[in-house]
């Protein structure tokens, strides 16, 4: 019997949609064999949890306590562990998110078992086992992992997996955990200086803008344009650091990555950063002046030329279109 | 203060080699250098150590030459290195490299901050310096990417985390680990790098710090994850349709391209 458990993140009660996808996978391995699927959340009264049940889950653990609206690593291991101890389950996944990415090892270490991070799949090989499958070398190999320990914990990198199917029908038990430890005295959270009013990993529609703009104002050619296809606007690292854009728009390697219907790269030289974070896009438009960027390389349809020039003429034909 | 800052000595990743074929990684043309995500923390406790009287030491795992890369950590401005180097170490996933690194950290004792960068460009895994500050059992502060305030007794930072920045404050030890918005890494100057050519660099072995940790809890016998497969990937093949002079006509068949996505719900 294959036993998962699945860490639901939650902000403001908003569960992160990384957790169905978790379930959608945890389903497709247990493949209508014995095994149960197990979520657990940590929060207030305010969430939405027979959400869980219709999407799969058979269990959900909901460890109540306010303390865990903010990102407190620390309190939430110190809560989610003595869980983990006593349900055991063989396999423990954990969304990549940034939150996700910097708890699970602490758990992990806490729980003296491996961890695989940031994976994009998970298979069972011959005997059954686990192997988990990630990118590493700057997203240039997959290395195929095997844990031998209990759990075995993996990341999995968010817009991996489908979402699993929703059905009303179906339904969670609900268990009702009173916190473990609801303070920590190693560390103060004193407030949110910053909101993020969207997930741009959430973006079907991306348009990018690099250093092909020579200032802050210009880049209403690409939210013009953005809006036109209903799309949200993304930004190099360049143009972030230059303080155009916030950095909830930056993709890369070291920022958000996409993957997106349609990523439109304008003014983007296609550093290997940047390519890292939107090359798994379906289709790649890119303009350009400099006939040897390398964003050509990867671009379905590269466009040289100004991006002063193109984006109104772009504009101007979607307009009339 | 006692500053410490991990790093990792890494292949240059622009001149590795990844052949799809064979599925293997050859690494013998590329040389080596500091992760490039560690130089964002040394930076970061370089500038503390500027406004407060502080000890930086840069700490490694790795091959006897890691110690070149110690030397690089001094010469931006690191005041000592120290090298974990064993062929018992060796063959280390993430577990067995943070039991090694923290054991080390408990050795040189009355730590105050460790900085860490926010991965790897290698094993890209970002799970070190979580794992570390647990077997430590101090807190841990990720994706900082802006430093409000330090004094003797705590530390004030911005972490970019769970869709929004938070500030946090943490009274010390922690361990912080940075992103690439943080700073901008200082370039060595020569004076500096011949002064650190000549730094002695201590090498600590298994037998160092069997007081701290167990023989069967690193290297490769203390790592529960194994790789049992590489493949390279092949790039996904793209049209690469490129056009300079009529824009217009290749404007039409992009958008032709847009509306087939059905994404122009209008």
């Amino acid at each position: 019997m294959k036993n998962f458990l699945i860490f639901a993140e939650q902000k403001n009660g908003i569960i992160h949609n990384v957790t169905y996808e978790l379930i959608g996978k945890a389903k497709e391995l247990l493949n209508n064999k014995a095994g149960e699927i197990s979520v657990v959340i940590l929060g207030d009264e305010n969430m939405d949890l027979p959400e869980l049940g219709y999407h799969g889950a058979n269990k959900v653990y909901h460890i109540e306590g306010e303390c865990f609206n903010k990102p407190d690593e620390l309190l939430y291991k110190e809560n989610i562990v003595p869980l983990v101890n006593e349900i055991k389950p063989e396999t423990f996944l954990i969304g990549a998110t940034s939150f996700g990415r910097s708890l699970a090892p602490r758990i992990a270490a806490s729980l003296k078992t491996g961890l695989t991070a940031d994976c994009t799949e998970l298979k069972l090989d011959e005997n059954g086992d686990l192997i988990q499958i990630r990118p590493a070398f700057s997203d240039n190999i997959l290395a195929h992992i095997k844990t031998m320990t209990k759990p075995q914990m993996a990341t999995i990198r968010y817009k991996e997996f489908n979402k699993a199917q929703r059905n009303e029908k179906l339904y969670a038990e609900i268990i009702k955990i009173k916190a473990y430890k609801t303070t920590n005295n190693l560390l103060e959270i004193l407030e949110e200086i910053e909101s993020r009013e969207f997930d741009i990993s959430d973006a079907q529609v991306v348009v990018s803008a690099g250093k092909g703009f020579k200032n802050k104002e210009d880049l209403s050619l690409v939210y013009e344009l953005a809006s036109l296809i209903g799309g949200e606007v993304g930004a190099s690292r360049k143009i972030v650091d230059e303080g155009y854009i916030g950095k909830g728009h930056q993709i890369g390697y070291s920022g958000n990555r996409v993957k997106a219907k349609i990523y439109i790269a304008c003014g983007i030289s296609g550093a290997p950063q940047h390519l890292a974070g939107m090359k798994e896009s379906d289709i790649i438009i890119a303009i350009n002046s400099d006939p040897s960027a390398p964003i050509f390389n990867v671009a379905d349809y590269g466009i040289v030329g100004d991006v002063y020039k193109v984006i109104p003429m772009f504009i101007e034909k979607l307009k009339n279109s | 203060m006692n500053l410490i800052v991990l790093i990792k000595q890494v292949p240059d990743m622009e001149k590795v080699k990844f052949d799809s074929e064979k599925g293997l990684v050859d690494r013998t043309s590329a040389g080596v250098e500091i992760n490039p995500f560690d130089l964002n923390a040394l930076e970061a406790a370089v500038n503390i150590g500027r406004s407060i009287e502080s000890t930086i030491t840069a700490l490694t795992m790795g091959p006897p030459r890691g110690e070149e890369s110690l030397k690089d950590a001094i010469a931006r401005g690191a005041d000592r290195g120290i090298l974990l180097s064993d062929k018992l170490f060796g063959g280390a996933d993430t577990k067995a490299t943070s039991i090694t690194l923290a054991s080390a950290i408990m050795k040189m004792g009355n730590a105050d901050i460790i900085f860490v960068g926010e991965k790897t460009v290698d094993g890209d895994t970002g799970q070190v310096g979580a794992e570390v500050a647990e077997f430590l059992n101090i807190a841990h502060i990720s994706y900082v990417d802006e430093i409000l305030e330090v004094t003797e007794e705590y530390i004030k930072v911005v972490s970019d985390i769970l869709g929004g920045r938070f500030v946090k404050k943490a009274k010390y030890p922690v361990l912080i680990s940075v992103t690439k918005n943080l700073n901008v890494p200082g370039i060595p100057t020569f004076k500096d790098k011949i002064k650190a050519r000549k730094a002695e660099i201590p090498v600590w072995s298994l037998e160092d710090l069997k007081e701290y940790v167990k023989a069967e809890d690193v290297g490769l016998s203390g790592s529960p994850t194994k790789v049992k497969k590489i493949e390279v990937p092949k790039e996904i093949t793209r049209k690469c349709k490129k056009e300079k002079e009529n824009v217009e006509a290749f404007l039409d068949e992009i958008i032709a391209e847009i509306k087939k996505q059905k994404v122009l719900e209008a």
